[in-house]
């Protein structure tokens, strides 16, 4: 993309530094990639040949059994199911927190940059911290306000709790796009007659496209990867997979089977995973989205 | 006024234009209304809850009997609240500066025109789509001493290699930075980088043309502008450091002992399975003063800043 090291020549010095240049990066990217080759390696060995063996020898057959009692019999807490009931409990909450969260804040961010009122800015800065808090200063009013609106250790439960503290991010990241549409724009349509959901529906809309992904991935990475709220709200059923994963690695009962536990965590790790493969570009605009200044 | 607008709007100016516009004047605030009542009651209301909590001497259930400082020194004679305050130092100093230092480092050296540059960027950064509890899965398993590093490095015939942090109360701390530090210095990476390529060609190629080496130039000219960049990374960094909670929970469960919990976990394990609401309420606001400590500098300069624009 830039050209900044353009014309210069190389030279012995240069060469030798290339070579350590590449070394570095290399032995960086086996640092990276290490764990997750290991987490792979192992869940395909049997308890035996764990033991036997070392980290990142390579497993003498393949056993998948370990992936079908991670996914169907291994024991989590009380339950022996596997995790995939859990699995299904974080889509049934990530699917409708991502959808509400980014609805809101897509028209949160319209409201604040293209019809500020009097007090929207202070009220968009006053909802900026809640970007920051510590959530253990709402864990226990929450807990008893769920507990009043009935849906304490339910998933419509969780589904709130992410919409409300989900809301603040994806304001922002609305707000911030749409500060850069003319607001010329929008005038030029309310002189044509058009309202507010018009505007919104007809002109706004068609060109949210880019932050629309970016935001949806921010959220579904942050609720899908979400454990302290899944631990302190979520009922016994309605566990979210990372409540469940880090049951099934903590409880032991008699011999501990690694690869079943690896398995588990893979299988867990799988939809953030895929988005980060299949949508990387808009992935790391994501998680730059919220930190550097646009 | 253009064209368009006259047009259509003969038959509005009249009577259709002024019912609309005050409707339309109406719809924002309407439309923002629940996530106002929203924000005021379940981030600021709940936070001062959490105070009046805490100069309370609730246990399993809240009361509002008052009893002032009470709580808070409780929390600072605890002798598990110290060790949990001071992990957060050790364990957020360290995260914090590795992870800067390695961030920067890798940017620029990928920043060279790299072969390869995308698949290496993408090795370095997946680490982040993953959440803290499979991380601390994984490197539970690493860095267990029967089964993982050590073991490793003693069949490779390094019969002496001792690697025992996870066990050892001395060291368990150690052990949440090397995960957190794979965790995000990809993030941090991939922040520096895009600031790297934000920085203005022209001003290095003039550089260059008055003969300032690489090094010179990274040291007097990009790194400088990338200031907005550094103290943004500061401030996720930190924040992800104070709200750290799934990595011990994943990783080391706070063991052995209470080695390794951290001012989060306290909170989580007092107020939810100790019944101890009041102490836990009181830790929950130590940590929310370490939070706008920070942020409240930082929200100031950004919103001065835009100010300027």
């Amino acid at each position: 993309m830039t050209n900044k090291t353009v014309g210069r020549k190389t030279s012995g010095l240069d060469k030798i530094l290339r070579v350590a240049l590449y070394t570095v990066l290399i032995l960086v990217a086996a640092f990276y990639l290490m764990p997750f080759i290991v987490m792979l390696i192992t869940s395909l060995k049997d308890v035996e040949e764990i033991r036997t063996g070392t980290l990142l020898s390579l497993p003498a057959s393949l056993h998948f059994d370990s992936w079908s009692k991670a996914w169907s019999s291994a024991c989590t807490g009380g339950s022996c199911g596997g995790i995939s009931p859990y699995f299904m409990n974080s889509f049934q909450i990530v699917l409708p927190a991502v959808a509400i969260s980014t609805l809101v804040g897509a028209i949160n961010g319209y409201v604040i940059s293209l019809w500020k009122f009097r007090g929207s800015d202070f009220f968009f800065a006053a909802m900026l911290v809640g970007c920051f808090i510590p959530f253990q200063v709402i864990l226990l009013p929450m807990a008893q306000t769920l507990g009043w609106l009935g849906i304490a250790n339910t998933t419509s439960g969780l589904v709130f709790v992410h919409v409300v503290y989900g809301v603040a991010f994806t304001t922002l990241f609305f707000r911030n796009f749409y500060q850069s549409i003319p607001s010329e724009l929008v005038k030029a349509a309310r002189l044509d007659g058009a309202g507010f959901f018009t505007i919104f529906y007809r002109i706004i809309l068609p060109v949210s496209t880019p932050i629309i992904v970016v935001t949806v991935i921010w959220q579904f990475t942050q609720i899908w990867n979400d454990f302290l709220f899944g631990v302190a709200f979520s009922g016994f059923d309605t566990q979210p997979v990372t409540v469940a994963l880090n049951n099934l690695v903590n409880t032991s009962f008699g011999g501990k089977e690694y690869n079943v536990d690896m398995a588990a965590a893979i299988i867990a790790a799988l939809p953030t995973l895929a988005v980060y493969v299949f949508a990387g570009k808009y992935f790391v605009r994501g998680l730059t989205a919220g930190a550097v200044k646009g | 006024m253009n064209t368009k607008a006259a047009n259509s709007g003969s038959g509005q100016t009249q009577s259709g234009r002024p019912a609309r516009l005050s409707l339309a004047d109406w719809m924002p605030k309407i439309v923002m209304a629940p996530t106002v009542l929203v924000t005021l009651v379940c981030i600021y209301g709940y936070m001062i809850w959490t105070a009046v909590l805490s100069f309370t001497g609730s246990r399993m259930l809240p009361s509002y009997k008052f009893v002032g400082f009470d709580q808070y020194e409780r929390l600072f004679n605890n002798d598990r609240w110290m060790v949990a305050l001071s992990n957060l130092g050790i364990f957020g100093g360290l995260f914090i500066v590795i992870c800067l230092f390695l961030g920067v480092t890798l940017a620029i050296f990928l920043d060279q025109k790299i072969r390869a540059e995308g698949a290496i960027r993408t090795i370095y950064l997946y680490p982040m789509a993953i959440s803290f509890i499979v991380t601390g899965t994984a490197w539970k398993w690493l860095l267990n001493p029967t089964n993982g590093l050590e073991k490793m490095m003693i069949d490779f015939g390094f019969e002496n290699f001792k690697f025992d942090w996870l066990i050892n109360p001395d060291m368990v701390v150690y052990c949440l930075v090397i995960a957190a530090v794979w965790q995000a210095s990809g993030f941090v990476m991939a922040l520096f980088l895009a600031g790297l390529r934000g920085v203005d060609g022209d001003l290095i190629k003039a550089a260059h043309l008055d003969g300032a080496s690489t090094f010179t130039t990274y040291r007097r000219i990009i790194l400088p502008s990338l200031k907005p960049v550094f103290f943004s990374a500061l401030v996720v960094l930190s924040h992800i450091a104070i709200k750290s909670f799934d990595l011990v929970a994943a990783l080391t469960n706070g063991g052995p002992g209470y080695a390794s919990d951290l001012p989060a976990n306290f909170m989580y394990t007092y107020t939810f399975t100790r019944s101890q609401i009041g102490l836990g309420s009181a830790s929950a606001m130590v940590m929310l003063g370490c939070v706008l400590a920070i942020l409240v500098p930082y929200l100031y300069s950004e919103l001065r800043g835009k100010r300027h624009d």
